[in-house]
């Protein structure tokens, strides 16, 4: 009896982990529809043969296309699993991986090179970097200072502090900035987007990127147990002090290498694992999975919009924003009666 | 007598410097019993717990899980041995039933390992035996309190644990989830669980417990048999109020004004 009981759990598995390969094999077929969709040499999708005798076409295609709309999936799976190790760690659905600093960080990194250095690709790219890591930093040391609440609440505390500071600090360079050569620049990167993206910056995140994902899902079920109580995951014999900073740690590195390459993109990191856990359930063991690929899979498909929709490029951010904003909404009005409690 | 599960010898503990909350805490946990400790609001019932945890780190004193300092024990050995029931629990996420009992495994997981089929029948049994195999694909935010209490008993049965922490598990619960939840507590102390809980209704203590340890404000705890320390002289003097002890129908109840 409890045999063919126990059997139930297990079909759900079977089930959840046939869904997440289609999901793969969605985005490894978007991807792929993706490389040959485009305005050259007219809107719509370019014949392989024509690929294979246009020179111009091929370089188009695997020169520029092709690191774009990895960077894109990487850069969805990243927010996308960073999001959800955030929701869990921080046990509140409501929080996204930048929050603790390392967006606005990153925004006052590329600000402070575009405007007081003069703003080379690289050079705005590492100063991004630095500061998202400066912003994760100066808020676990706020936090450590405070005196008040629950770890959550303090790192949420000092998250918000810390980001207030650099958001303002972003609109003083605003208003320090050049209007016609340096402003459009810093708005166009705080916007987000994958214009500028080649092999040379698409390789130069994979050392932080790569690795703190593979950690994040080799941790996929310890998760669950990290978004307990501490004490809870203390007696189920988790070190939750240490396990939570290697995670947290894991989840931003990639995040702030990303962010440092594509500017501001927002909503990613908040929606995807809501509609990842509304498809898989809250287990992370596949929701986490679910949440990366479903965000790779969101930010390409915004990506394509973004550069084929019309002749000059859209923003990434506002289009993420746009459509982010959209689904969360009619998951909000769609939701199960009884579910949000 | 067996030797002690459990033992505190002299162990001062305090959140802050120069401020001790518990002082000079001795005391042995008898195998295969229910200890419940008793005492009134904010004496630093939940601390002792939560010491026994190991959670909470002593000032100085040594605390002995199976006769070696519990500081010795590695996190899965010690999470094999001892499990906790917390008071109140809450998780925004929509888990179900099953999954959230079957994260008890986790100290029998090797590293990064997950749950086998065998943890899942585990699971499974601890569903059936707590009475929840009904809800098992229930999302958890939509339990009642009560339910919950079972799911959380169930979560630490999973564990399989000699030794069980319950931090007021009675709290919030209707007379049927009581009578429910204090027949399974009987039912593991049969198994040879030993039960160690902080528990606020002398009706649930008189009913339940084998031993108790009686805490007073500045004063060292007392632990003993129930019948020799649950008295109305000393209930009068902790809770500082006139208590007596009445016997009805053959059961003891305890009467204040």
């Amino acid at each position: 009896m409890t045999a063919v009981s126990a059997a139930r759990p297990a079909e759900s598995a079977r089930r959840r982990r046939f869904v997440l390969l289609l999901l793969f094999l969605a985005l490894a077929l978007a991807a792929g529809l993706s490389l040959l969709a485009g305005r050259y040499p007219a809107p719509g999708l370019i014949s392989p043969s024509r690929l294979a005798e246009d020179d111009l076409a091929a370089r188009l295609v695997f020169g520029l296309r092709l690191p774009r709309l990895l960077t894109a999936i990487l850069l969805g799976m990243t927010l996308g699993g960073a999001g959800m190790v955030f929701q869990y760690l921080f046990n509140n659905p409501l929080v996204e991986p930048g929050f603790l600093g390392v967006s606005q960080g990153a925004a006052f990194g590329a600000a402070f090179v575009i405007v007081l250095v003069g703003g080379a690709a690289l050079p705005v790219q590492v100063s991004a970097a630095v500061f998202a890591l400066a912003g994760l930093g100066f808020s676990s040391l706020l936090a450590r200072r405070l005196r008040y609440g629950g770890w959550i609440l303090r790192l949420v505390l000092a998250g918000i502090a810390v980001s207030a500071l650099f958001s303002a600090g972003v609109g003083l360079l605003k208003y320090l900035a050049d209007p016609l050569r340096q402003l459009p620049e810093l708005t166009f990167w705080l916007l987000g987007g994958l214009a500028s993206i080649t092999w040379e910056r698409l390789l130069s995140v994979l050392p932080l990127t790569l690795p703190g994902l593979l950690l994040l899902l080799l941790f996929r079920w310890r998760l669950n147990l990290l978004s307990l109580g501490e004490a809870t995951a203390f007696s189920l014999g988790a070190a939750p002090g240490r396990e939570r900073w290697l995670l947290i740690l894991a989840a931003v590195l990639p995040t702030a290498a990303l962010i440092s390459v594509s500017g501001m993109v927002g909503w990613v990191g908040l929606i995807v694992p809501h509609i990842a856990r509304r498809l898989f359930g809250a287990e992370a063991r596949f929701s986490l999975p679910a949440s990366m690929l479903l965000g790779g899979l969101f930010v390409l498909l915004c990506d394509d919009l973004a550069r084929i929709l019309l002749a000059g490029e859209i923003p990434l951010g506002v289009l993420t924003a746009l459509f982010g904003a959209l689904i969360f909404l009619a998951l909000m009005i769609f939701q199960k009666p009884g579910v949000s409690k | 007598m067996n030797a002690p599960l459990l033992s505190f010898r002299d162990v001062h503990f305090g959140y802050r410097r120069g401020r001790p909350v518990l002082r000079q805490v001795s005391f042995d946990l008898p195998p295969g019993r229910i200890t419940a400790i008793v005492g009134p609001n904010g004496v630093g019932k939940t601390t002792l717990l939560y010491l026994a945890l190991g959670w909470l780190t002593a000032w100085s004193g040594e605390i002995l899980l199976d006769g070696r300092p519990l500081s010795g024990y590695g996190r899965l050995e010690r999470g094999r041995r001892m499990a906790l029931v917390p008071q109140s629990e809450n998780t925004p996420f929509d888990y179900t039933v099953f999954e959230y009992v079957l994260l008890g495994r986790a100290p029998h997981l090797p590293p990064l390992g997950t749950p086998s089929r065998n943890d899942q029948a585990i699971a499974w049994q601890a569903l059936e035996r707590v009475g929840l195999t009904a809800l098992a694909g229930q999302p958890v935010p939509q339990l009642s309190s009560g339910e919950r209490q079972l799911m959380l008993l169930a979560r630490a049965v999973v564990q399989t644990p000699r030794l069980l922490l319950l931090d007021e598990p009675t709290a919030h619960l209707d007379l049927h989830n009581k009578a429910r939840l204090l027949d399974l507590l009987r039912r593991l102390r049969a198994d040879g669980v030993t039960l160690l809980m902080t528990n606020h209704e002398p009706d649930v203590v008189l009913a339940l417990a084998d031993e108790v340890i009686l805490m007073e404000n500045g004063q060292p705890p007392q632990a003993g048999p129930l019948d020799r320390l649950f008295t109305a002289e000393h209930l009068s003097r902790i809770y500082r109020l006139p208590v007596r002890l009445v016997e009805v129908d053959g059961r003891k109840q305890v009467l204040w004004t």
